[in-house]
């Protein structure tokens, strides 16, 4: 049928369209206010990030030890409730090096977000962010520590850890 | 298993634009009324209407089903939406098929739109809600470090360097030069690519592809239907979808373990033992340049690793012995996201017809497979078409 068919439907516009206005367009800019909690397990993650500490749980079935962690581990279907203080250090599973920001503008500083697989959890971990290193220097595989906030600094955020640093 | 055989009959689908002057009902319309004139239907031959398009957030517009009923056909008819990210273009094909399948409708319209242009400043701020609200957007992410963190994974684990990668860009937007709906077709070179602005490493400008605005439809019908309507149907042959854990960081991204659970579900259903010979021409989900290779060896079209070696040999090629993407994909043709997915099997419905034009495949293929993938980078969809 796409052989035969000459032209199919739809009018794209251009620049010009837009800049000359041949375009009606209605604008709308919601103001969108949310507030989520951080339920049973992550609330606990979160008091101990506070204390400087991160920390994982394990599977009863599994003995897999995961982080972030969860009411329920969601292979096995096993509540999860052995709680286990994990290293504050860990392995680059990932990462990028990130030139521009959420709405695609470019950003004045690289950032390198990347995957943390933490110390003591079973081939788990979080996204978090580098810093204090060179972008040619940076590496899958790296081993990596958490830079804290000083305790009175800290929120129970996830940004409680500033970021990682080659150990 | 009691299930009926189901035939895609008609296909249709609007240009992939920037932006388009039609709204969404438009594009939906411009796309189910070329689907049902392409197979002499009219709507009143329709039993029941599948949807596939993004969450309201996404254009601003509340119960976005409901908006798009008109254009979609669907008014006093059985109708459903759903939406699983960029998987949704062969998932709502999927729940198409089951309605069909099932002996409860002869015939379904599956209809997917996306008017991604009316999220301002750009729709990547629509998509921040996909990382966790409490342990993850206090870290100010953005879209692009998931593609860019699986993207390097896979490239390291399997040594490869970015202009392994670059190919497929090069490749399928080349190929989009011979689809009339194509929006972002060029003659590129490797070397544009590995030139282009680099996003966030190793994810650069021609790597991705574009936002687009369009829609793409099918119509499915029974085999006693279908046998009315064409002497040429396409047969659905085996249908499969899978979800991986959405704990992402608790994976290893080198691989999609859930686009092999689906395809092994859409091979044993169309009765396939080696995918690599019995697979004629295919459509894998391409939004980024490493997602060809990467679902190429999640479909077990290829080893692990190996996928990068065929687009060098010229493997995929659209003259080559395993066509991948002819249409040009969504790197070349554009991604509408649910629309991609529809725009996908109608290319495998037209090349087993045929019907490709310049863009046919040669070797006459039998058996065609599309796949699209999305939600949290854990979400795979296949469908197998043949004749
Ligand atoms: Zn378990």
């Amino acid at each position: 049928m796409s052989a035969k068919i000459e032209s199919f439907p739809g009018t794209p516009l251009s620049q010009a369209d837009l800049d000359a206005g041949k375009v009606l367009t209605t604008y709308w800019k919601p103001k969108l206010e949310y507030g989520w909690d951080a339920g049973v397990a992550i609330s606990r993650y979160l008091e101990e990030l506070k204390n400087g500490r991160i920390i994982g749980i394990k599977c009863s079935r599994c003995r897999r030890v995961v982080v972030p962690p969860r009411v329920v581990c969601e292979w096995c279907w096993e509540p999860m409730n052995d709680w286990v203080y994990l290293q504050d250090t860990g392995t680059v599973n990932t990462y990028s090096i990130c030139y521009i920001r959420w709405d695609a503008s470019r950003a004045k500083e690289p950032q390198f977000p990347a995957v943390i697989w933490i110390d003591g959890a079973s081939n788990a971990g979080f996204l978090h962010l580098l810093d204090e290193v060179d972008p040619d220097d940076v590496k899958i595989g790296m081993k990596v520590q958490a830079v804290w906030k000083p305790a009175e600094e800290r929120a129970g955020s996830i940004t409680d850890i500033e970021y990682f640093k080659p150990l | 298993m009691g299930m009926r055989k189901v035939a895609v009959v008609g296909a249709g689908m609007t240009k992939f634009m920037r932006r388009a002057q039609e709204t969404g009902r438009e594009l939906a319309y411009q796309a189910t009324k070329m689907a049902l004139d392409s197979c002499e239907m009219t709507l009143d031959d329709i039993d029941s209407v599948a949807l596939g398009t993004a969450p309201d957030a996404f254009d601003g517009v509340h119960m976005k089903g409901e908006y798009l009923s008109d254009g979609a056909g669907a008014w006093n008819k059985p109708y459903m939406r759903c939406y699983v990210g960029g998987g949704t273009g062969v998932f709502a094909a999927i729940q198409g098929w089951y309605q069909v399948a099932s002996g409860l409708f002869d015939t379904c319209l599956v209809v997917c739109e996306e008017k991604m242009s009316s999220c301002k400043p750009h729709p990547q701020g629509a998509f921040l809600t996909i990382f966790d609200h409490t342990t993850e957007r206090a870290l100010k992410p953005n879209l692009i470090w998931i593609f860019a963190l699986e993207m390097n994974r896979y490239m390291t684990v399997h040594g490869l360097e970015k202009k392994d990668i670059a190919r497929v860009a090069v490749k399928n937007k080349r190929n989009a030069l011979d689809h009339p709906c194509a929006q972002v077709a060029a003659d590129i070179t490797v070397e544009d690519v590995l030139n282009s602005e680099v996003l966030a490493w190793p994810v650069q400008r021609l790597d991705v592809s574009p936002t687009s605005d369009g829609a793409a439809s099918m119509v499915l019908a029974a085999e006693h239907v279908a046998k009315r309507i064409t002497d040429k149907p396409v047969w659905i042959k085996g249908v499969g979808w899978s979800l991986d854990t959405a704990y992402w960081t608790n994976r290893d991204l080198y691989y999609p373990k859930y686009v092999e659970s689906a395809a092994r579900m859409a091979y044993d259903m169309a009765g396939i033992k080696e995918p690599r010979k019995e697979i004629h021409v295919v459509e894998p989900y391409d939004p980024f340049d490493y997602k060809e290779l990467h679902h190429l060896e999640g479909l077990l079209l290829c080893e692990k690793g190996e996928a990068p070696r065929l687009t060098a040999d010229g493997v995929t090629a659209r003259d080559g012995d395993m066509p991948v993407c002819p249409s040009g994909g969504l790197l070349g043709v554009g991604n509408p996201i649910a629309a991609s997915g529809i725009m996908k099997l109608n290319e495998i419905f037209w090349q087993l017809r045929g019907e490709a034009g310049k863009r046919q495949v040669p070797g006459q293929p039998r058996t065609g497979l599309a796949q699209s993938w999305g939600d949290l980078m854990q979400v795979g969809c296949v469908v197998v078409l043949g004749i």
